[in-house]
């Protein structure tokens, strides 16, 4: 365990870093509720067509303007929350889960299993992404379900990489031998000794993958692989709009700014969680 | 076969590619009685600890027996080994690192009597009942390995080791990272409990003073093999080997 420092100035920047993390976990917290109650945030029914008052400047009533079917871009880029946040959360979600599962696995079981699997993995992380995902829209077609799938094949392998090597640092410690001579099965060492003391970096990088992953997904969106139109996806949003940027510029002005807002949140709350869970700055 | 423990013919072999095959510990054999605190001594590397880490099961070895009170334990796995456990435990050298960081110690002492289908009531008057017994107030159960200091921490991991009530205890140089003092302390406490409970005792170490102080019988161990074996005054007033002739003038 570290010794914890003495020294002050440690201290006042640790109260710093918890003011951060309360700030930047609130506003993520906000982008979530958002995302879960878009239906009832919008101004007006983000899919009702009004050609009449088609690419309409912001003004009171339509604050982002409206696109060339005249459809409000604020309700839009509110409902587009459910898909780009939530998508990428669960993304995020799966790949840490699996990767961590497969780490630990290889980690501590060892031997040709892991070598097999960890092969793999190094397979993996040597394919770009976006191509990656082409080749499975290609294949399985596009929409916002293979473009997950796709981006989850090839986010796993990082976090399957640190649990690993966590794992096997963790596992010649004497508390581990203690707990083995205490009688303890593998199930319950893994549960109760393993987990509870890798879990802090994997959950880091997590928190750190949730803005790469919100761009990539939103790449992909853009792209045309992956949330099909009407569907309001941020991404998808930019790229409807993109040939009206010349003579209507704002027009891609709020899903744009909806993407660098949540981006920048969600990868300053994972800077935020890495200095909170640095052991240097740590004082108990 | 009224040994508590018996060694026969352990062997660990190391192999690596590229490098030739290296026994750590080489064909050692002894028995240890009800009771009895047997020492080992040697230098580092002359493969005290990997003998200590075999007959825990905690690495497999290349070769030969471990009976442990009449059972044969060298090939046991899963449950079998779990039950085996209840007659053996350990001490280990480095007491904070023997506890784990994110829990407390009383969690850590009561880990085997949980795992031996104790409730939680019961798990916790032990608990406090065990510090109290290893010189410790009952409230040390709430705090982390870092908040104690190493001896204390030795004391808790003693009580963690007696928590099942073993018949073995085998401490690997389980003074060896505290000072002179507290080593003293140490073993008070383990003769304490050793007559209380009637534990035999496997004793690791390099220091032959204190195996002569603590030890009914000793082993020498040098390059994996065990070059000599008696009561320890003899071995150190009249020593056999060349190894343990330079041991001993070592320290004089």
């Amino acid at each position: 365990m570290m010794k914890q420092p003495t020294v002050r100035p440690v201290k006042i920047r640790r109260d710093t870093v918890r003011a951060r993390l309360i700030v930047f976990g609130i506003l993520a917290v906000l982008l979530i509720l958002c995302s879960l109650f878009s239906e009832y945030l919008t101004p007006c029914d983000p899919y009702l067509q009004d050609l009449s008052n088609a690419k309409a400047a912001p003004s009171a009533q339509h604050i982002f303007g409206t696109d060339r079917y005249g459809r409000d871009m604020l309700s839009r880029v509110i409902v587009g929350t459910r898909t780009s946040i939530f998508s990428t959360l669960l993304l995020v979600a799966v790949i840490t889960v699996i990767g961590t599962v497969i780490g630990v696995f290889c980690g501590w079981h060892g031997g040709t299993i892991d070598t097999v699997l960890m092969r793999i993995s190094d397979m993996f992380l040597a394919f770009p992404g976006l191509v990656f995902a082409l080749a499975v829209a290609g294949v399985l077609g596009g929409g916002l379900h293979n473009a997950i799938f796709a981006l989850a094949a090839i986010s796993w392998p990082k976090y399957a990489r640190i649990a690993r090597s966590q794992t096997l640092s963790q596992k010649e410690t004497p508390w581990l031998m203690a707990a083995r001579l205490s009688g303890s099965g593998t199930v319950k060492i893994l549960a109760k000794h393993i987990l509870p003391n890798i879990i802090g970096p994997i959950l880091v990088t997590s928190m750190l993958d949730i803005g790469t992953m919100m761009m990539e997904l939103a790449g992909l969106s853009f792209l045309g692989l992956g949330a099909k139109p009407p569907i309001a996806e941020w991404g998808s949003m930019m790229s409807e709009n993109r040939a009206l940027m010349t003579t209507v510029p704002w027009i891609t002005m709020a899903p744009g700014l909806a993407i660098f807002v949540s981006v920048m949140i969600f990868n300053l709350l994972g800077d935020t969680v890495r200095d909170y869970a640095d052991p240097k700055t740590r004082g108990r | 076969m009224g040994s508590i423990l018996s060694v026969d013919s352990l062997t660990k072999v190391f192999t690596r590619k590229g490098q030739p095959d290296f026994a750590a510990v080489d064909h050692i054999s002894f028995e240890v009685d009800p009771g009895e605190c047997l020492g080992i001594i040697g230098e580092s590397g002359s493969g005290k600890s990997t003998a200590a880490a075999m007959i825990t099961r905690l690495i497999d070895p290349t070769e030969g027996r471990i009976i442990l009170d009449g059972q044969d334990i060298t090939r046991l796995r899963g449950r079998q080994l779990q039950t085996a456990y209840r007659k053996m435990q350990m001490v280990f050298q480095t007491p904070t690192e023997s506890f784990d960081p994110r829990r407390t110690l009383g969690d850590g002492i009561g880990e085997s009597l949980r795992n031996y289908g104790h409730c939680r009531a019961e798990v916790d008057r032990r608990v406090a009942q065990l510090l109290e017994q290893c010189g410790l107030p009952a409230d040390f159960a709430r705090r982390y390995p870092h908040q104690v200091s190493g001896g204390q921490c030795q004391r808790a991991a003693i009580a963690r080791a007696i928590a099942i009530k073993p018949k073995l205890l085998i401490c690997d140089e389980a003074t060896s990272a505290l000072d002179v003092t507290i080593q003293r302390e140490i073993l008070a406490l383990l003769s304490d409990l050793r007559r209380e409970m009637n534990l035999s005792i496997l004793f690791i170490c390099h220091d032959i003073a204190l195996v002569q102080q603590f030890c009914d019988r000793v082993l020498v161990m040098y390059k994996g093999r065990i070059v000599e074996e008696g009561v320890p005054d003899e071995v150190i007033r009249n020593p056999q080997n060349d190894y343990t002739k330079r041991l001993i003038e070592s320290i004089l």
